[in-house]
Order: structure tokens, then C-alpha cells, then sequence
């Protein structure tokens, strides 16, 4: 662009509203993600289950289609039910997708302004703690909703038009179900990848604690539960705590000898512990003690 | 020079990890650049640090721009600018992102912070280089590209830390005329953090110096330049013969010293050829007459070598 003044002149004109200044986080931190081309085309194949999915559900609607290929599929009722396990094999697979994103993109949100110092230059201006912390975690909050939650209301949505109204009203607790699970988890690994990101400057070593919080501590859990004939394991089995939550709200066979209320506390303790990491790291300057 | 005060300190004191940082600062600053000096550990960041809010306040209280630093600190943030000592960027940025960044950051429309960071970038002497990523930037581009930031949302106040730090000669030459512009152009003031004097003393129209976390001298350096225009030292030779009660009885202040160096404040009216005639009418060689006048240097020696001050000397 053109530049014409060359010199300092005081700023006069309109300003943003405050409450919608955390959203300039992720904005810019979206475009230098998806500068890199790696991070583009996992996002990009992150739909491909929910596009499969769609297409599956439409044609289990047109099945005067198929029979052009198979005859007997005329006479059948459908290929599938979209119920609890679909909607449960949507949530696992998007879920293990979303992981897979997060331990990509979430390692080097805080951690690069920290080894930067760039927290004093937000923090200096009219941008608190908390806004940058929602900034950071809408980044990637964000970012996993279009490939888990979304979606999956865009395919209630669809199977529900092309069923009927009566399907919707009976099977509302499918919809509540899918933003709900996604909803945890989007939130658990968002806030534990932020508070990775805070306490290991290194990316590489970051993305690999997020893996060995759920694998370790699930493995770990399992152990605890085997050797000390208890239950106890589960609070640190996250994975096993959420499988638990989508087998409630998917209103299927009970996934863990776990109830669903101990697993969402469980999931709730671990998120609170994260914030809490997140908040001691996330200061203009730290005190040297 | 404006009358209102930029900052004005009430007993603020500042405790970090169990120790005192600041303590019982009072004082009041109304210039429009206000030098902060005090040898390394002073206090000095962690003074900026406090009035931006940055460290919890453990005692009194403290006002910029008329606005309390316990209660009003997001209205206070709205109208300063605040360039770190630190290298402080965020990393995979160019300037011109980094600079828009931070004026979207402050509250401009996204358009306007976009123009605003070109002319920021331009006015700081970066306009060529904006488009680099600020991780190559060399120390000295990166100071000015702090200063843009720092500049960019057009703030009231400017506190500056350390802002020659590292800086090659000519750098600091053109940061120090960068800061005067600013100052001359009469739309903002400017703190001014530094442990070189000679910085503070070609910048700063008022000088607060912090030693052990306290106040020890606030001085206008206007006032003490205008004063200073009437400090002479002269050597003479010879006998001195009722010089010095001469040059008393006209007004002027003097103390004899040794060798015949006499050190004296002229009174009103009193010119210099006076005590030229004066010397002459007592055949007194006079072989040296230069106007003394106390650099901050003297300042800052006189305010260190002092004892912990009570109260502040001003």
C-alpha cells in the first residue's frame, strides 16, 4: 500500500467493541497455520469421514439408486441405522482425528510467545489474562468444532430431513449427544495442549507429552485397576472416561466398570488442572523466586 | 509544559517472592518526557511494570494520567504504549503483521490497523524491511520495531525501557531523535528508562532517580538548566584584595575555594563584563571564567553517594 504520512499522528477514529477482541487471536493465528501445507491437507482430510458419512446417509435414502446395482437393496429397509453407534463411530473417529490436529497445532500457541516474551505486548494493552487465555483456546477450539461437533449436527440435520420431523423429535438426544461429547472433548485437549504449550517451550517434546498424557495415563489407569482390583484407575484414564461419556450419551452397552458422573468429574479435574497450569505460566513477566 | 501530572506516586510500594521491590515511593511528574534512572536493580522496570499493571501493588497507590493504577488499569492500558527492554516478538511474523497485530490488539478496525502499521513501520525508519520477518531483524531494527508497536495506536503516554540497549551509535542517534520528535510533536508523553545518562539528559525535561527501590531525586532538568546559566567558576591570580565581597555586595553568591578558584551565582542584573570591571579595578588576573553547570551526572553521582533519603530531594 501507498504511504503518504511519515509522521506521528495520534489516532482518532472508531474502535473495535472490547468483548470481541479475543477473536483477533485466532484470526492471525489461523493464517499462519494454515501456511503450512501439512497442517492444510490433514485439516482438509479431517472432513473426509463426514463427507463420507453424509454421502452414506443419503444414499441409505435412495436405495431405489443402489438397486440399479443390487436388486435385494429395493426391498430392504436400509443399509444402516443412523442412531447411537453411528453417531458414536463419528464421534470416536473425529475424536482420534481432533487429537491428532491438537497435538500438531497445539504445542506451539503460548509456547512461542513465552520463548518470544511476547505476553508483555498484550498485556500492555487493553487484553487481559483471560482474554488471551479464550483467544489461545479458540484457536483450536475453533478450529476442532468444524471437524467434530459441526458436522455432526450437519448430519443429524441431514438424516433428519430426509427422515422427518417425527425422527428429529424422536432422536433429539442424538443431536444433544453429538455437540455435547465433541464439546468435552474439543475442550479437554484444547485446554491440556494450552497448558503443554505453556510449561514445554519445545514443540516437539509438547505434542509428545499430549500423547503420553492419554496413552500413559491410560495404559497406567489399566494397571492401577488390574494390580489394586480397583477402580481408581480411571482418573487418570482419560480415554477410557470419555469412551464412557459417549456410551451414555449415545445410549449404548456401558463402555467402563466407571459411572458416567465419576468420568465427567474426572475429565472436569483434569481441564480445571490445566487452566490452573495455564494461568500461573500466562503473566506479563514471571517473578523470579 | 503541562501542569496536569502524568504519574503521580502515593506511597507505592511493591513486595515480590517476600521482598520489598519498591518502597514508599512519592512523588509527582508532570513533563513530557520523565527520564527513570537508577543504577541496575533499582527498581526501575518493576516501577513501569506496576503502573502497567504487570505486578501486584503492596502498598499505596499510584495515578497515570489522572487515572488510578489499582482500579482503572484497562483504561490506563487504553492510553499508554509500552516498549519492553526485552527482545519481545511473536515469532513467524513480519513487521507489518506484527505491528497490525498489536494495533487490532488495542482496539483498531482491522483496516485502519493495517494502514496505521505501514505508517508506524515508515515513521520508525522501517518501511523497506517491513515485509521481513522479525526473527532476522538485526538488535537495532529490532528496538525501532518495538517502538512501532509501542506507537501505533496512537497512545497518550509512551514508557520506553531501556530503549538504546544494544544499539550501535548511529542507531541510538536516530532512537534519541525518534523520541525527541515525539516529544515535539506535543501529542504524547514519554517515560524514558535508562541507565545512560547522557540519554535521559538530551531527551528528558524531568528526572526521577530510584536507588534501592527509592526515590532519591526528582528534578526538572528545564528548570536546572535555566538556573545553571548563572553558575560560574572562575580561577584567578593574584591577590583576590575584596574581590569576593565585591561580587557579594552586588548581589551575587560566591564561595572561595583554593588556588585562587572562586565559585559564584550571579545575582539579578549582574552581568558578566561586572565582574570582569570588578577583577580589573583590583588588577586581578582572572585566567579562567566558564560557566559551571551540573550535568545529571552530577545529579545522579550526588543523589547515589547520598544516604537513604527520607524524604525527596527537589
Amino acid at each position: 500500500m501507498a504511504v503518504y504520512k511519515r509522521t506521528y499522528k495520534p489516532y482518532t477514529g472508531a474502535m473495535t467493541p472490547e468483548w470481541s477482541r479475543f477473536l483477533i487471536l485466532p484470526r492471525f493465528a489461523w493464517r499462519t497455520l494454515f501456511q503450512t501445507r501439512f497442517i492444510l491437507i490433514f485439516y482438509v482430510i479431517c472432513f473426509f469421514y463426514p463427507v463420507g458419512a453424509a454421502i452414506a446417509i443419503y444414499l441409505n435414502h435412495n436405495l431405489s439408486f443402489l438397486s440399479q446395482f443390487s436388486p435385494k437393496l429395493a426391498s430392504s429397509n436400509g443399509l444402516f441405522e443412523v442412531g447411537g453407534r453411528f453417531f458414536a463411530l463419528y464421534t470416536s473417529i473425529q475424536a482420534a482425528m481432533a487429537f491428532i490436529l491438537t497435538s500438531f497445532v497445539g504445542p506451539g500457541l503460548v509456547s512461542g510467545d513465552l520463548s518470544n516474551n511476547a505476553l508483555p505486548l498484550y498485556f500492555c494493552r487493553p487484553f487481559s489474562r483471560t482474554e488471551y487465555v479464550v483467544g489461545k483456546l479458540s484457536v483450536i477450539a475453533l478450529l476442532l468444532a468444524f471437524i467434530t461437533w459441526v458436522p455432526g449436527l450437519l448430519l443429524f440435520g441431514i438424516q433428519g430431513s430426509l427422515e422427518g420431523w417425527k425422527w428429529v423429535s424422536a432422536n433429539a438426544w442424538l443431536a444433544w449427544g453429538v455437540f455435547v461429547t465433541n464439546f468435552i472433548w474439543t475442550l479437554l485437549i484444547s485446554l491440556l495442549a494450552l497448558a503443554i504449550s505453556a510449561w514445554v517451550r519445545w514443540k516437539v517434546v509438547a505434542g509428545g507429552m499430549l500423547l503420553v498424557i492419554f496413552f500413559l495415563g491410560s495404559g497406567l489407569g489399566q494397571a492401577i485397576n488390574a494390580i489394586l482390583r480397583t477402580d481408581a484407575g480411571y482418573w487418570i484414564d482419560l480415554a477410557a472416561d470419555f469412551g464412557q461419556i459417549c456410551s451414555d450419551f449415545y445410549r449404548i452397552k456401558d463402555h467402563t466398570d466407571v459411572s458416567t458422573e465419576e468420568a465427567l468429574t474426572s475429565l472436569a479435574l483434569m481441564c480445571a488442572l490445566s487452566v490452573w497450569l495455564l494461568w500461573r505460566k500466562v503473566r506479563a513477566y514471571e517473578v523470579a523466586r | 509544559m503541562t501542569t496536569n501530572p502524568v504519574i503521580e506516586l502515593d506511597n507505592l510500594s511493591v513486595r515480590l517472592s517476600g521482598r520489598e521491590i519498591l518502597r514508599g515511593l512519592t512523588g509527582s511528574l508532570s513533563g513530557r518526557t520523565i527520564g527513570l534512572l537508577g543504577p541496575n536493580g533499582a527498581g526501575k522496570s518493576t516501577m513501569i511494570n506496576t503502573l502497567l499493571g504487570f505486578y501486584p501493588i503492596s502498598g499505596g497507590t499510584g495515578r497515570i494520567l489522572g487515572l488510578d493504577i489499582r482500579t482503572q488499569q484497562r483504561e490506563i492500558r487504553r492510553q499508554v504504549g509500552y516498549m519492553p527492554e526485552n527482545d519481545s516478538f511473536i515469532g513467524q511474523m513480519n513487521a507489518v503483521t506484527q505491528v497490525r497485530y498489536m494495533a487490532e490488539l488495542s482496539g483498531l478496525p482491522p483496516e485502519a490497523a493495517l494502514e496505521r502499521a505501514h505508517e508506524a513501520l515508515y515513521y520508525v525508519g522501517l518501511g523497506e524491511a517491513r515485509y521481513r520477518k522479525l526473527n532476522g531483524y538485526s538488535l537495532g531494527m529490532k528496538q525501532m520495531a518495538k517502538l512501532a508497536q509501542a506507537v501505533v495506536h496512537g497512545p497518550k503516554l509512551v514508557i520506553l525501557d531501556e530503549p538504546t540497549n544494544g544499539l550501535d551509535p548511529s542507531a541510538r542517534q536516530r532512537m534519541l531523535r525518534l523520541i525527541k520528535e515525539m516529544r515535539d510533536s506535543g501529542s504524547m508523553h514519554i517515560v524514558l528508562c535508562s541507565h545512560l545518562l547522557r540519554d535521559v539528559e538530551e531527551t528528558c525535561e524531568e528526572v526521577v532517580i530510584l536507588k534501592q527501590g527509592k526515590i532519591v531525586h526528582i528534578s526538572n532538568l528545564e528548570e536546572e538548566r535555566k538556573l545553571n546559566k548563572r553558575f560560574l567558576e572562575l580561577e584567578t591570580y593574584g591577590i583576590q584584595n575584596g574581590f569576593v565581597d565585591a561580587a557579594e555586595k552586588l548581589g551575587c553568591e560566591c564561595a572561595a575555594l583554593d588556588n585562587g578558584r572562586v565559585k559564584m551565582i550571579l545575582g539579578d542584573g549582574v552581568e558578566i563584563r561586572d565582574i570582569y570591571q570588578l577583577a580589573a579595578d583590583r588588577d586581578l588576573q582572572l585566567r579562567r571564567l566558564s560557566h559551571r553547570r551540573d550535568t545529571l551526572e552530577d545529579i545522579f553521582l550526588k543523589a547515589m553517594r547520598g544516604e537513604d533519603t527520607p524524604e525527596v530531594k527537589r
